[in-house]
């Protein structure tokens, strides 16, 4: 297999801005397939919007993004809606429907997208539900379940058509440990019984490349590192190492860009 | 100077846009119409959230809005001898006027804000997006089948309210003012037109449902989605509707009476 | 909520609405007279048709037997020509009825009143009322009186 078709997401010099705010400058990466792929950077770096691009739900204004061979910006509405049907996301919030219950919800995509009997889908429902361990929940309604669970809900509902890849955005974010156990665990074991590609956005560094197989750090607007948790731990670059290991100040400085401090104290004190 | 200048036109340029906006965003559920025919549950669950709740607002104030008009109409009427025409007087301002015009403001207060903050409500937890994802067309699942409720909720509320209001006329001016039970019916019914008067009513309901309608469906689809965005929308969906429907009486007036 | 509450109240709801219509409909509204039944034309020409409007009631002896359908000028002959919609049931009225335009009480509607004549023959659709009395109007009326009366100084 060449190297081309390893990558899942193949992304080239992608350009996107927001208002007056370059947020892609020329981002270049390739996503392994059946491997767990962290994306990492600084706050407000747009990881969150490169999910949505993959996605198809925001334009690229130059550069291109190809899932499996297909061109995302190129897809017309109906092929669209088919490549989506093939990837499962997992939104920060969770982003159950509130006027359904848990059942429901990951009943939903199933309901809506095929014609299967009854029987079949609480079959479908419950074996993803029994999955993340929630099966207990299905009557809840999501504004009774916590976070976790919530999120939890959400990964069974993505995984119901059995995507070909999910996505996470920030699945840990406040997340008490044993949660976030629950949650690392379930990603990894996911990923693996279903060979799926599983990409993720994250902040929580450490949790997530402790099951990554690869990891990409954006900042800037384009890719400053990628390679295997390994790699980027013994990487040359003083920027990646003040990165990971979350010093206070070094290439991204403390202070942020502002006049001379002595020249503000003493220009205030003179007038 | 010139700054003022370019920020008046932007104005104006801003208030266009959004107007194109709007009108695509129309034209959009429009033709996700036909697809609530395969699933009418969608369409009943939204009238029940715009119709069924916004009931007893309307029942309440069209019988006071009733009484009130045969009130003052008597006072007003007893001068000239014609008490008897209280029942015209309230009849005709309600089901011209008053019914789809006061149920109007009250159905863009009540349900149509509702609309908004939910709508904005799904957007600023991402279900929404979440829909997208999930290669779920939102115009099909959520916008259109609650466009459709409120196209038809607000005619019919309209309607209640006249009816109701005519019920309180009576109650008033035949057990409180005392005229005559007969006459107030029967010169109301030879002066109320059904096709005219009362179907002119209807149409208005209907014009005032689509367009309350769609601007609360739209503010909560544009909103910020933060908890100031979508407090923001649901005071422009009343504001906005209420104007809208006010606007809409006059021209409608006209034309029709 | 379940939704098979939601569907009973929505049901009711469509109810209370066909309850609201049914109340404008027959105790609002004028639908009541509205006969569904069929009706003739009858013509007839006016001098003056003062305040005498489209839909306005056309009765004889008092009770409504029709409706003015619709007002046109003639331009030939200067008169106004008012075609009446008479009820089907009602089609014995002589060929020498007369029509007149009468106020209903002091500051009503205007209306038509049909005084049946003595001829045997009926009056048929599409036929004429020849007698026909225009409206009173107030001007002519004072103009008359102050008339009379300067004439007796």
């Amino acid at each position: 297999m060449s190297d081309e078709q390893k990558a899942l997401v193949q992304i080239r010099d992608l350009h996107f801005s927001r208002g007056s705010k370059n947020i892609f400058r020329g981002l270049t990466v390739d996503i392994p397939r059946g491997k767990v792929t962290t994306i990492l950077g600084p706050s407000g770096t747009g990881k969150t919007t490169l999910l949505k691009m993959i996605g198809g739900q925001l334009p690229a204004s130059k550069g291109t993004i190809h899932v499996d061979g297909l061109e995302v910006g190129k897809l017309k509405r109906r092929e669209l809606y088919e490549l989506r049907k093939r990837l499962g996301m997992l939104f920060q919030s969770g982003a159950l429907l509130t006027d359904l219950s848990v059942f429901e919800n990951i009943a939903f995509p199933l309901r809506e997208h095929t014609r299967l009997p009854e029987s079949l889908i609480s079959h479908l429902v419950l074996m993803r539900l029994h999955a993340v361990g929630l099966r207990g929940a299905r009557d809840l309604s999501p504004s009774e379940l916590s976070g976790g669970m919530a999120r939890r809900a959400a990964l069974a509902r993505a995984l119901v058509f059995d995507p070909m890849m999910i996505m996470y955005d920030e699945p840990f974010t406040g997340q008490d440990p044993i949660s976030m156990g629950i949650l690392l665990e379930l990603i990894k074991t996911v990923n693996g019984a279903l060979g799926l590609t599983s990409l993720m956005v994250s902040h929580d560094l450490n949790e997530a490349l402790s099951i990554s197989d690869y990891a990409v750090i954006i900042s800037e607007g384009v890719v400053v590192e990628a390679g295997s948790p390994e790699q980027l731990r013994t990487s040359d670059s003083e920027w990646v190492q003040q990165f990971l290991q979350g010093k206070p100040d070094g290439p991204v400085p403390f202070q942020a860009a502002a006049p001379d401090y002595e020249t503000e104290l003493l220009g205030g004190v003179r007038s | 100077m010139i700054d003022l200048v370019q920020r008046f036109g932007l104005f104006w340029l801003n208030i266009l846009a959004s107007l194109g906006r709007a009108s695509m965003f129309l034209a959009q559920m429009v033709t996700a119409l036909p697809s609530l025919l395969k699933r009418p549950s969608l369409t009943v669950r939204e009238l029940y959230s715009t119709g069924v709740k916004t009931l007893s607002i309307i029942l309440v104030s069209g019988l006071f809005v009733g009484m009130v008009l045969a009130l003052q109409g008597y006072n007003i009427l007893i001068d000239f001898g014609q008490e008897n025409r209280t029942g015209t007087l309230v009849a005709l301002t309600l089901v011209r006027e008053l019914g789809p015009v006061v149920a109007g403001l009250l159905f863009a207060g009540r349900a149509g804000s509702a609309m908004t903050a939910e709508i904005g409500l799904m957007k600023a937890t991402e279900q929404l997006s979440g829909l997208e994802m999930m290669a779920v067309d939102p115009f099909k699942r959520v916008y259109a089948p609650r466009f459709l409720a409120g196209c038809l909720s607000l005619p019919m509320l309209a309607a209640m309210f006249s009816a109701i209001g005519a019920f309180g006329g009576y109650l008033l001016s035949v057990e409180v003012l005392g005229v005559d039970a007969s006459a107030y019916w029967s010169l109301m019914q030879s002066s109320v037109s059904f096709t005219s008067d009362v179907g002119n009513g209807l149409v208005k309901g209907a014009v005032f449902g689509f367009v309350v309608t769609w601007i609360a469906i739209f503010q909560g689809a544009e909103c910020i989605p933060t908890s100031e965005g979508v407090s923001s929308a649901t005071t422009r969906t009343v504001v906005y509707s209420s104007l809208a429907i006010l606007a809409l009486d006059f021209l409608l007036t006209a034309i029709m009476f | 909520m379940n939704s098979r509450a939601i569907q009973v109240l929505v049901g009711l709801f469509m109810l209370l609405f066909i309850l609201a219509m049914l109340v404008l409909a027959l105790r609002v509204s004028n639908l009541t007279s509205l006969s569904g039944g069929e009706s003739y034309s009858l013509v007839a020409k006016f001098e003056n048709i003062g305040g005498l409007k489209e839909g306005a009631s056309v009765a004889a002896s008092g009770v409504r037997v029709g409706e003015v359908s619709s007002i046109e000028y003639d331009a030939g002959t200067f008169e106004a020509i008012v075609n009446l919609s008479i009820d089907a049931k009602f089609n014995s009225f002589p060929l020498d009825t007369s029509a007149s335009i009468y106020t209903a009480g002091l500051l009503g509607e205007q209306y038509i009143g049909l005084e049946p004549g003595a001829e045997i023959d009926a009056l048929v659709d599409s036929d004429e009322i020849d007698q026909t009395q225009s409206a009173i109007v107030l001007e002519r009326l004072i103009g008359q009186v102050l008339f009379s009366r300067s004439g007796e100084d």
